[in-house]
């Protein structure tokens, strides 16, 4: 495994080196959002005091709305829809928390099966190089650590940054990660202190998530019997069925296909969807099989924490990124949720 | 606060020992700081996590329709008695079937003030009548309550329940504001362009989550025109038309129906200030219907829910 270390002086110069090779993201604050976007000059990145994005940073690959097909209506190929050309500009995306890319590698396996592959998805995540950045401080909503996840989770990265004081150390994960660093002069090489010391700053920051999350009946437990559990109808009682959950949640991937018409043409736009919604499920003869406030809550709690384990061999669907927490209208808790799913008769 | 807690307790547990309810209606403290719960006490042990504090910005009315056939206690400050009016005189619930235990409000914290004021990551809120203790890691700083209270709460009139069964503490004084819409009259004197520019910024950051229309107890359309898919009403993607449109509508259905409770605002994950359209229906319904205010008593008639025949009609040519 190969390290390096990065100077916090040179940031500046980094940035130039990478920025030629292509371009580069990072976090960037507008009024009270703190969002990815692409940096010209290290001082437009919001590193001090930065926790993590307000939204998750699955819009990079997964854009809230997205056009796939367009046609015009006059023409050579009038009325025939056309694929939007897909060619992403490559990017190096620097900031990336360790949650989001663990929620990244998850996504990865969902939008690839043996049958299909979601070009949409992957033409923008191929030609992103993530360079993630260690959570010394996790804040008090995170749960990582209750979800196969860490503060200084590398899955779904190519280069782990950890912040050590007046430099980073850089561990390089992939192939990618390698080639986004080669031949890079800015970077120094990594001392057997740096490594320990990272070590340290990874377990202090993972011993600092008090949340424990016991999911041990939850894999005991049939679907059938959680599906039917009690629980389902108190958590229920509040949810206003808002789409704010899904929609900030890293690894929340539902999608609905829209055709949209104009003058001279018309698109076929995919946007986020949120099963909160009664519109999510409702069928063409008017019967909804989730027709109330309870099979809407509940879906997306089983999707999470036992659909995708039975599924996919124990992956959760959620990776404690604590978004939904912070932002939830109601204050309807996850972590307290899964702790009734678990306790549930 | 701590009294006002207290007093709905207790409320509470008599009314539920006494099966005058089935259910009382309110807030509970919530598991992050700065956040509290709606919350359904169906027991008097249940009635215990009942609280009253500067937190309690979800607005409990907006429950209150599927129980309509139940009797509910709820948990009232102006705003939302405003809105149990409201609901009653468009026949959603019956008056008989509530219990409306009144709260005299202080005006709720607006978090965004208390993170500003806040010299780090807040671990604990306390607060009375008058201060709030903001305790971060390793210190703490006290503001006066009035300088952490949300923009709605500041220019609220009604702070007193309009309509209750009991009242939990001595009414407070109401507060003297002499233009409580002072605050859209930057904005009425910009051009219809500048306007136009000015309205796309507030919403730039719109993720269409709706939840500023599901925490609104006055949106309770079972069908809402965004929703609408036979035909499609409207564009569903994060193009600007469609978010404004969708806004803008929302804004004209709560012309004269909009009580500030400010559920909205408190709801929306973006910090998008939905009033600052939702306020101006509401100020043109004041001064073109003789000074109309929503719900203030169940005998005022909702200008734009009555027909005059003798009603100017100056549209009709």
């Amino acid at each position: 495994m190969k390290y390096n270390i990065l100077n916090k002086t040179k940031v500046d110069q980094f940035l130039e080196e990478v920025g030629k090779k292509c371009a580069v993201w990072g976090p960037k604050k507008d009024a009270d959002q703190v969002a990815f976007d692409s940096i010209k000059d290290a001082k437009e990145m919001h590193l001090d005091g930065y926790m993590n994005t307000s939204m998750s940073p699955k819009n990079l690959f997964f854009p809230q709305s997205e056009t796939m097909l367009y046609f015009n209506k006059s023409g050579e190929d009038a009325n025939i829809y056309r694929e939007v050309e897909k060619k992403p500009a490559a990017k190096a995306v620097f900031g990336i928390r360790p949650c989001d890319g663990a929620a990244f590698a998850l996504l990865d396996k969902i939008f690839k099966n043996d049958q299909y592959t979601d070009t949409y998805w992957f033409e923008k995540r191929d030609a992103a190089t993530l360079i993630g950045l260690g959570c010394n401080n996790p804040c008090s909503t995170c749960f990582c650590t209750s979800v196969n996840s860490h503060p200084f989770d590398e899955k779904g990265l190519d280069v782990l940054a950890s912040d050590l004081g007046d430099r980073y150390l850089l561990k390089i994960l992939t192939d990618k990660g390698a080639k986004l660093l080669d031949g890079v002069t800015s970077l120094d090489d990594a001392k057997d202190a740096d490594i320990s010391g990272q070590e340290a700053l990874s377990k202090k920051a993972s011993d600092s998530i008090t949340a424990r999350l016991s999911q041990d009946r939850i894999k005991e437990k049939s679907v059938l019997e959680l599906y039917n559990a009690d629980c389902w109808s108190r958590i229920q009682e509040s949810c206003l069925n808002c789409g704010t959950c899904t929609f900030v949640c890293p690894t929340c991937h539902c999608f609905d296909i829209q055709d949209e018409l104009f003058r001279d043409g018309g698109v076929r736009i995919r946007n986020w969807d949120s099963c909160m919604s009664w519109l999510f499920t409702i069928h063409a003869t008017g019967h909804n099989p989730r027709p109330s406030r309870k099979e809407r809550v509940r879906q997306r709690f089983m999707h999470k924490f036992k659909y995708i384990p039975v599924k996919r061999d124990g992956d959760i669907g959620c990776v404690g990124c604590g978004r939904c927490v912070n932002l939830c209208p109601v204050n309807i808790d996850i972590r307290e949720v899964v702790q009734e799913m678990n306790a549930s008769k | 606060m701590q009294k006002r807690t207290e007093k709905i307790k207790e409320i509470a547990k008599r009314l539920l020992e006494e099966k005058k309810v089935d259910l009382v209606l309110g807030h509970r403290k919530g598991s992050i700081v700065l956040k509290n719960a709606p919350y359904f006490a169906y027991t008097p042990q249940e009635a215990d996590r009942l609280i009253w504090d500067g937190n309690c910005r979800n607005n409990p009315a907006n429950f209150l329709i599927p129980y309509k056939d139940n009797r509910v206690a709820i948990v009232a400050q102006g705003c939302v008695s405003r809105n149990v009016v409201g609901l009653i005189s468009e026949n959603q619930v019956k008056r008989e079937n509530l219990y409306i235990i009144g709260v005299p409000c202080l005006g709720m914290l607006s978090p965004e003030k208390v993170a500003a004021a806040s010299p780090g990551n807040i671990t604990e809120i306390k607060e009375d009548n008058e201060k709030v203790v903001i305790t971060t890691n390793g210190s703490s700083v006290t503001q006066a309550r009035e300088a952490l209270i949300r923009d709605n709460c500041t220019q609220c009139t009604h702070r007193n329940p309009v309509l209750y069964d009991e009242l939990v503490a001595e009414t407070v004084k109401e507060q003297d504001i002499p233009d409580r819409y002072a605050y859209l009259s930057e904005i009425e004197k910009l051009s219809p362009e500048e306007r136009a520019g000015y309205i796309d910024n507030v919403f730039k950051n719109c993720i269409r989550c709706y939840a500023c229309r599901d925490a609104c107890p006055i949106c309770y359309c079972p069908e809402c025109f965004v929703d609408k898919f036979s035909p499609q009403w409207c564009g569903k993607s994060i193009d600007s038309t469609d978010v404004l449109s969708y806004h803008l509508i929302r804004a004209f259905h709560t012309a004269g129906r909009c009580t500030e409770c400010g559920a909205c605002e408190d709801a929306c994950p973006m910090g998008i200030k939905v009033r600052m359209i939702t306020s101006k229906p509401e100020k043109d319904v004041k001064e073109n219907y003789e000074g109309y205010e929503a719900w203030l008593s169940l005998e005022a008639k909702p200008p734009l829910l009555t027909f005059k025949l003798d009603d100017p009609q100056p549209f009709i040519k």
